[in-house]
């Protein structure tokens, strides 16, 4: 069994990539593997909170996330500067997340065997 | 060394499938093994059978469907990815009553699960794009 860890850096609503990545982590983690995110760069924009894409006629990618927790996706984490640089909190956020320093991600990255990045 | 390989980006959208060509012509070159390449996002595109790229130009699909035959690769279209941007192999056509037989040759439609399934199997894992 391998560690999964997913490391997402793109805005919601940038054409299929989200939904299709988010698509990857419900499969491995249906699969049995334990599998976490990563919310980086503009990724933090994914779980802003209030969000209201079916008025565009896109799908609300957020509303995916909670689907997680029952896929027993152990952790979101999401990188403290790339809120702040955003002027976001993590109560901007639709679910909770873990913050991370910048300057733990690295040793975040070493506990897990699979780095996935979109 | 086992290698499991995805592709995200069509072929001339970047040079992501171009390099994973290339990275995999040289593992194999070197003894190691790729077992399966799967093609996701606009990756799928790859495998698109019609594509008739001028002949002095870099054709990422024979090259691909030749390693494939070659080295006995697995190349694996996601099928989601696919149906949704109109590609599809015969036995997919004939369920949703159309008439299309888009894969080239060495490329298969399949799951995500296969995706999972070559990481875990694998030794090392990339992806291009």
């Amino acid at each position: 069994m391998k560690q999964f860890l997913f490391v997402l850096r793109r805005p919601p609503h940038s054409g299929a990539f989200v939904q299709e990545m988010l698509d990857i982590v419900l499969t491995t983690a249906a699969f049995d593997q334990p599998a976490s995110v990563l919310l980086l760069d503009d990724a933090v924009f994914q779980l802003k909170h209030g969000q209201q894409p079916a008025d565009f006629g896109m799908k609300d990618t957020a509303s995916i996330y909670r689907a997680l927790e029952i896929y027993d996706v152990k952790h979101v984490y999401a990188e403290l500067e790339s809120l702040e640089e955003r002027g976001l909190k993590p109560a901007d956020l639709g679910l909770p997340v873990q913050t991370i320093y910048r300057k733990d991600i690295a040793s975040l990255m070493r506990r897990h065997q699979v780095l996935f990045s979109g | 060394m086992k290698f499991a390989l995805q592709i995200n980006a069509g072929p001339y959208a970047s040079n992501a499938g171009h390099t994973a060509y290339r990275f995999a012509e040289t593992a194999l070159a070197m003894g190691h093994e790729v077992e399966r390449v799967f093609f996701y996002h606009d990756g799928i595109y790859h495998g698109l059978r019609y594509a008739t790229p001028p002949d002095d130009e870099f054709d990422c699909t024979a090259r691909w469907s030749a390693l494939a035959e070659r080295h006995r690769i697995d190349l694996v279209l996601c099928i989601s990815a696919a149906q949704k941007r109109g590609l599809l192999c015969r036995d997919e056509a004939e369920r949703q009553g159309k008439h299309d037989d888009d894969l080239a040759p060495g490329f298969r439609i399949a799951g995500l699960g296969q995706l999972v399934e070559a990481i875990r199997h694998a030794d090392r894992f990339l992806v291009f794009g």
